[in-house]
């Protein structure tokens, strides 16, 4: 940082107070940082660190009577932002700072055609006429590389895809050539490759139009592709900051260091050979079809799943990666049998389930436990823990009183309290969650273990635990694990083999070393270039 | 959106052919005997047992209801055995007055409880919004005949506004027309407003939390352009649902109503249909109060489309 240059935006000790019987008394504490002209500065940390409500504090978008700034000050080129009035920051918002959110589909308006809303900024902030207004929005289309502008403009969100949808909100954000940036966990939301291509898209704004970026994620890949510098930021206080280099490669804070040393590596570790061991799942040609009939019109067909040949042996974990679309949960769901698939055989221990009736999949139903991918919602809230963990085990015959032993073992198994099982899930922590529905699916002693992104909605030290304990339980137990993910990092980490999915089927398929090693279909190189830091070593500094 | 319209409409035969099935045998379920009201009190039984002859109801079940369905096929809903004037004639005669009174209400209703709801949302948790919430609630609990014969009392009687009962055509004299039917419209409207209140209340109160709402805020839209222009449009699809639902609400109170105000519209007839058992004027009425109501959820389906470019058929 050179002092001559002034910052865009200053912000200087600043604290927002959270409303009275929160967990904590403030949502940031004397946070000060600045973002220069022509950097992109990104803002990491995990949820419940405060970076959104500094974000929404810079904007005057804090929801009022709830979050209020009580010190500090907020300088837009040296202009204190928290002095104006709404009106005054009425005018900022949008013309010399904009915003762009996590989740386009519903940062969008789903009623308001996408030229309504690009335009709707030129018509709040400039007197254009109709036609100059037409015209600069179609300049702002093009310049993030929305195809045929003229003609998407007429188009709704919800016909566009998630990529297009993020272009928009750029589109609109840069309308008006504003000089700050804030872009919150644009990506996050967005498959890969897409969020390859936005990350780059405004890179090149950042570098074209010298606009100054605050970029706040939680994901240390992107940081690694994207930032000049870097703020840490954990429980409401900034705990590091500087050159992004610096940073990633020689930590400080011991917050940082942990959270850098969770980042999964993209290269996979040496893995014990599993080939001898008996395969417990084995799926032949499994397809799924989705088929959209009408009388008036030849039946529309949807191949979610298409020829899906797969195994998995005991005690060893395969994983299956792909992006949204790809059909990936659509064969994790086939499996367990929560839809019918439409042709195919699955074969656990070698008896096909594909088929059966109802009534003789109930007794198969032990043997496959799925976990899923959000943990507030696969628990029902109104049970106790301890109900959900003793149902399953109790339909199939066993005691409850053997039940609640096994239970209670299993808390401790994952690492959580016995005493807890008569809490109710609100009572627990995201990554606790997960941990009662690992001990939920092994409650039932089941053959193979299916996680559908089960660790994708964690904060990255706590995906790191989750994955822990997973690896922990297929040794123990030996299980067979068929692991669901978007996240390349991850897969990297717990799987011994790995099979890639595009479209429905599978394109490659292999050892995890050899799959990251030398990718062969084209698909998989897209992908693996696609991942954000993929080029970068994310050290280790747990014992350091 | 045409092959939609045209499917639902030949649905709508089936579900008239359900609703008719079941209007009959609830009739003939339920006590009583048009017979036995017609001969009077000093009949004798031979003298019902031949009126029920000659009226066709010492038929077998079945076979009656096949006569109707007959004749209902022929677009006939055949003859009132009190008044032996074609059903179809007894209600166009009557049907002027209560379209008229359901129309009123519905728009005074829409046009009063949706601002009102809007207000509420807008000033969530302020007097103002707990003062319109506490007349939701009242007007949820008092009885449409309750609050009748306190407006003719105190608009009609004391103040002399209104007149007290009766109906005048509006193409007769239009004048006259809303002096007799501002204080039912009203009497009717009540519980209606309460509802729609509540429910814009709700859904505006629900959009207002979207992240597209962020959006339009970080755009630097004002916020009265945020809740007419992102906010309105967005919840409009259950303030429809409920007005369609609650037409159905209206046909129950239109019939209390008419009586209250001694209108003389369907809802009178059917009431006096029902205490003559004249079935066949209580099947014709149920059925064309059936086919509005089908009509009406169409017509709710139709403007879904309109609001929401998601949906389509």
């Amino acid at each position: 940082m050179t002092s001559d240059q002034q910052a865009i935006l200053d912000i200087r000790g600043l604290t927002v107070r959270l409303p009275a019987r929160a967990d904590r008394g403030n949502a940031i504490e004397n946070v000060s940082f600045s973002v220069l002209p022509h950097e992109i500065l990104c803002v990491v940390g995990e949820s419940g660190s405060g970076k959104s409500v500094t974000a929404h504090t810079v904007m005057g978008l804090l929801p009022p009577k709830q979050l209020t700034a009580t010190a500090g000050q907020v300088l837009l080129q040296g202009d204190d932002l928290l002095k104006k009035t709404p009106g005054e920051m009425r005018a900022l918002r949008g013309a010399r700072m904009s915003m762009i959110f996590q989740e386009p589909m519903t940062a969008l308006n789903p009623l308001m055609s996408i030229g309504d809303q690009i335009e709707e900024i030129l018509q709040i902030h400039t007197q254009m006429s109709a036609a100059e207004s037409h015209g600069r929005m179609i300049e702002v289309m093009e310049a993030v590389k929305l195809p045929e502008p003229e003609r998407l403009i007429h188009s709704y969100p919800h016909q566009i895809s998630g990529g297009q949808r993020q272009r928009v909100m750029i589109a609109g954000a840069l309308a008006l050539e504003p000089i700050l940036l804030i872009a919150d966990e644009p990506t996050t939301a967005l498959d890969v490759t897409t969020q390859a291509q936005i990350l780059k898209l405004i890179k090149d704004i950042q570098r074209t139009h010298g606009t100054a970026v605050l970029f706040i994620t939680h994901d240390f890949g992107v940081v690694a592709e994207i930032a000049d510098r870097v703020v840490v930021m954990q429980h409401g206080l900034v705990v590091e900051q500087g050159e992004a280099k610096n940073v990633l490669t020689n930590p400080q804070h011991p917050y940082t260091r942990m959270l850098i040393s969770s980042v999964p590596s993209m290269t996979p570790p040496k893995r014990p050979d599993t080939a001898a061991a008996p395969v417990v799942l084995e799926t032949q040609a499994l397809c799924k079809t989705y088929a959209d009939r009408s009388l008036f019109r030849a039946a529309r067909e949807t191949r979610a799943a298409h020829n899906v040949d797969l195994t998995v042996r005991r005690g060893e974990t395969l994983g299956v990666v792909g992006e949204s679309g790809s059909g990936k949960s659509t064969l994790a769901r086939c499996i367990v049998r929560l839809i019918d698939p439409t042709g195919g055989q699955i074969l656990i221990d070698g008896h096909d389930i594909a088929g059966l009736s109802e009534r003789r999949l109930r007794e198969n139903r032990r043997l496959v436990q799925i976990i899923f991918q959000d943990p507030y919602r696969s628990l029902n809230p109104r049970r106790t823990v301890k109900a959900s963990i003793i149902e399953g085990p109790m339909n199939f015959g066993v005691s409850k009183a053997e039940a609640l032993t096994r239970a209670s073992d299993l808390m401790t198994l994952v690492g959580l309290d016995p005493d807890a099982l008569d809490r109710f899930p609100h009572q627990f922590s995201g990554g606790q969650r997960q941990r009662i529905c690992i001990a939920r699916a092994l409650a039932m002693n089941p053959e193979v273990l299916i996680a559908d992104e089960a660790v994708s909605a964690l904060d990255v030290s706590v995906q790191a635990q989750v994955l822990e304990l997973l690896d922990d339980v297929r040794k123990r137990f030996n299980l067979a694990i068929l692991f669901i993910t978007h996240d390349l990092r991850v897969a990297a980490q717990i799987c011994d083999r790995i099979a890639v999915m595009y479209k429905g089927e599978i394109v490659e398929h292999g050892k995890a070393a050899e799959v990251f090693g030398t990718p062969s279909h084209d698909y998989t190189q897209a992908l693996f270039n696609a991942a954000p830091g993929r080029d970068f070593e994310f050290g280790n500094f747990a014992s350091a | 959106m045409l092959a939609f319209i045209a499917k639902r409409m030949v649905a709508i035969i089936p579900v008239m052919g359900v609703v008719a099935l079941f209007v009959f045998l609830m009739l003939r379920l339920s006590p009583g005997d048009p017979a036995s009201i017609i001969a009077g009190d000093y009949a004798s039984p031979a003298d019902i047992e031949r009126i029920r002859e000659q009226l066709g109801l010492n038929a077998p079940i079945p076979v009656q209801f096949g006569k109707w369905l007959w004749t209902l096929a022929h677009g006939d809903l055949g003859i009132s055995i009190f008044t032996n004037l074609p059903v179809s004639k007894l209600i166009a005669q009557r049907i002027e007055p209560t379209l008229m009174l359901a129309s009123t209400t519905l728009v005074f209703a829409v046009l009063v409880a949706v601002p009102l709801g809007i207000i509420a949302a807008w000033k969530a948790g302020t007097w103002i919004d707990r003062a319109i919430m506490i007349f939701a609630v009242a007007g949820f609990s008092i009885p449409v005949f309750v609050l009748g014969y306190i407006l003719i009392f105190q608009f009609s009687l004391e103040l002399r506004w209104f007149p007290v009962q009766g109906y005048t055509s509006p193409f007769v004299d239009f004048w006259k027309f809303l002096r007799h039917i501002t204080l039912p419209t009203v009497t009717l409207s009540v519980i209606y407003i309460a509802l729609i209140t509540r429910i814009t209340r709700a859904s505006v109160i629900e959009v207002m939390e979207e992240d597209y709402i962020r959006t339009a805020r970080a755009k630097g839209q004002s916020e009265r352009i945020v809740l007419m222009r992102h906010a309105l449009k967005n919840a409009a699809v259950p303030i429809i649902t409920v007005i369609g639902l609650g037409v159905a609400l209206l046909i129950g109170g239109v019939v209390i109503t008419e009586s209250v105000y001694n209108i003389p519209g369907l809802g009178r007839l059917v009431v006096d249909a029902i205490l003559k058992r004249d079935y066949p004027i209580i099947q014709g009425l149920i059925l064309v109060f059936s086919l509005v109501y089908v009509m009406v959820n169409l017509l709710v389906d139709i403007i879904y489309t309109l609001v929401d470019p998601r949906i389509r058929y």
